[in-house]
């Protein structure tokens, strides 16, 4: 992984973000290869939608530098698709499905111009491809959570992008949503996407991810699901609190590491 | 009807269209109390612009008072970044300030010209159409009609021009700004049209019926219709509508115009929240109604079928017991009952209750599920 030849899919240096004067992140590298699936977990409080929101520019970082795919990210937009938290919408919103997820052609579309045949056709393959198709017309505040998360990803994957961000898809979502976002993960990766993923559920890492960042203000560790998701390195993201969990994600991931 | 107030009704038409359009975005993105602040605090840059060029129908008027509306926007983004105080207390705090050093200034310094705080306030469309537009002494209309008009056209063509980036920017202002749009930029787009609409409007109806037109017809019609595009149209139609019959009220009561036609929105408001067929008051009453109605038959069946056939279902089934067991009341019990009796689910025999096949099926399946 050292090859210096290796252009990145995501790089970021030296990330600080506070606000006020408390910092959120603070001097936190990343390196992502490309086509790999990637976690970032840490605590509450951990930093790991600022370091999202950061890399995407929606909050101004105190210093950093990012490069996706070894330019700036202002030149690489088109690129990147972002799947925000569910929440941080108004899903009251007076318009339906299809609408939603046409959204994310309006990047390549630029200002003025109109969604067309192409963009409507697909918007609708890619409902299909999250299991929506049957919703194209429904209005969007009559959705489960789990539906919403999927016109989420779905708006995401008509972006076209090289590289995902995905803030806590998985969050209060229903089991058959769960397993409907991790075979459109494989999908991705598959098809030789990047996606970085900001993850609760410690337990279910080592079977989603290939790649994991374990944050806490500070970046703890960040490689291979294999060897950077011990215990010892989670004991440091998280502290004494989930001794529980530890325990657990030890027996779990403690087999490859010994490899 | 004289031409005077055929005219009247066309500005008033005009002035709520212009209104209406900007206000859905407004409402949709919960600042619909920036109409208040705007609309007021306009007054300040309006009076400024009077007293350098001394002349009240001059263009630049409507600059600063675009001006002075942007700037109450940013003073109040000021003030809620810094997290000492919440967005709708720095609207309090911002706007009557302004307002207010606009107040002192006209009352100090131009007690003898026509800029008085009244007309600021309430406008008098009734004094409209004496205020011509005319080239070389022939009479093209009243000028507010122009004024309006022009601006109406402009918030047409914008929100027809940038429909796709406001919807965006409303909706998810995150993903606008992922996707190379400039969430701030259409912020203030939209907030300069909300204040040169707000300009425009107040000396032809006064800073309340703006207020009123851009919040009323888009909060009315939020009830009713789930497409935004539907809700510019219909919001455009029912400022309208509503400017006309608010007119005609005040010619039967020989009142003010603008303070009918703000009536008049409020009433329809009323109206929809109350008869909205899906989303209005009594529609939900009743949904709830029927909700309640339906879940205890549910619940009746599955008692009924969970003693049926046993030696105790003489009892348990007889109607005069279920207030104990259910926990029902006698009149809510017979209520529930008759609707099972409609739905073919169960019968009643001397006061016993039996379930029918249907019924018997539905209890299952509602056990099983």
């Amino acid at each position: 992984m050292k090859n210096s030849q290796t252009t990145f899919a995501i790089e970021v240096e030296d990330m600080t973000v506070a606000y006020r004067e408390k910092p959120v992140l603070w001097d936190v590298d990343l390196l992502v290869p490309g086509g790999i699936l990637q976690a970032i977990i840490g605590p509450n409080g951990a930093g790991k939608t600022t370091m999202i929101k950061a890399i995407l520019g929606l909050v101004k970082p105190s210093a950093g530098r990012v490069l996706i795919y070894g330019k700036p990210y202002s030149q690489q937009r088109q690129l990147v698709a972002y799947v925000p938290q569910r929440g941080s919408v108004d899903w009251d919103f007076p318009t339906n499905v299809l609408d939603v997820v046409m959204m994310g052609r309006y990047g390549t579309l630029g200002w003025f111009r109109r969604p067309g045949k192409e963009d409507h056709q697909r918007a609708e393959e890619a409902l299909a491809k999250v299991g929506m198709a049957d919703f194209l017309k429904r209005q969007i505040s009559q959705l489960s959570g789990g539906q919403q998360q999927r016109v989420f990803l779905a708006r995401a994957l008509v972006q076209d992008a090289m590289v995902y961000f995905m803030d806590e898809p998985f969050q209060g979502v229903d089991a058959t949503t769960e397993k409907a976002i991790v075979s459109l993960l494989k999908e991705l990766r598959a098809a030789g996407k990047t996606v970085l993923v900001v993850h609760h559920d410690l337990q279910t890492v080592t079977e989603y991810f290939d790649w994991v960042l374990l944050l806490n203000v500070r970046r703890i560790a960040s490689g291979p699901v294999s060897e950077v998701f011990t215990e010892k390195n989670l004991r440091l993201a998280y502290g004494g609190k989930v001794a529980f969990l530890t325990h657990h994600t030890h027996q779990n991931a403690g087999a490859p590491t010994n490899v | 009807m004289t031409s005077a107030q055929f005219e009247i009704q066309l500005i008033a038409v005009v002035v709520a269209i212009a209104c209406a359009l900007p206000g859905v975005f407004l409402v949709l993105r919960r600042m619909a109390m920036m109409s208040d602040a705007i609309s007021h605090s306009i007054l300040l840059g309006i009076v400024l612009a009077f007293f350098l060029t001394r002349d009240l129908t001059s263009p630049f008027l409507v600059i600063a008072a675009t001006l002075s509306g942007v700037l109450t926007v940013s003073l109040v983004e000021l003030l809620n970044r810094t997290r000492l105080v919440r967005e709708d207390t720095a609207i309090g705090l911002i706007f009557p300030v302004l307002f207010s050093i606009g107040v002192i200034l006209i009352s100090r310094y131009s007690g003898d010209i026509h800029l008085d705080t009244d007309s600021v306030l309430l406008g008098e469309l009734a004094f409209a159409p004496f205020d011509r537009f005319i080239i070389f002494s022939r009479d093209f209309g009243p000028r507010a009609l122009y004024l309006m008009g022009g601006i109406m056209f402009i918030n047409i063509v914008l929100i027809i021009m940038f429909y796709k980036e406001l919807k965006v920017a409303t909706f998810d202002a995150g993903l606008a700004m992922a996707l190379g749009f400039s969430p701030a930029l259409i912020h203030y787009g939209l907030m300069s049209m909300v204040s040169i609409t707000a300009v425009g409007a107040f000396d032809a109806v006064g800073s309340i019926l703006v207020v009123a037109l851009m919040i009323g017809p888009p909060a009315s019609v939020y009830l009713l219709t789930d497409r935004l595009s539907l809700l510019l149209i219909l919001s455009s139609l029912l400022g309208a509508a509503g400017s006309i019959m608010g007119y005609w009220v005040a010619h039967l009561l020989d009142a003010s115009i603008a303070g009918s036609i703000s009536s008049m929105i409020g009433l329809i408001f009323l109206a929809v929240y109350l008869f909205a067929p899906d989303r209005g008051l009594i529609a939900i009453a009743r949904r709830r109604r029927r909700q309640r109605i339906e879940f205890a038959l549910e619940m009746l069946l599955v008692h009924l079928f969970n003693h049926e056939g046993l030696p105790e279902a003489a009892i348990e089934c007889h109607i005069a017991n279920l207030p104990e067991h259910l926990y029902w009341e006698l009149q809510f019990a017979q209520r529930v009952i008759r609707s099972g009796e409609k739905g073919n689910l169960l019968l009643n025999r001397e006061e016993i209750l039996f379930l029918t096949s249907t019924g018997r099926e539905r209890a299952q399946k509602s056990i099983l599920a």
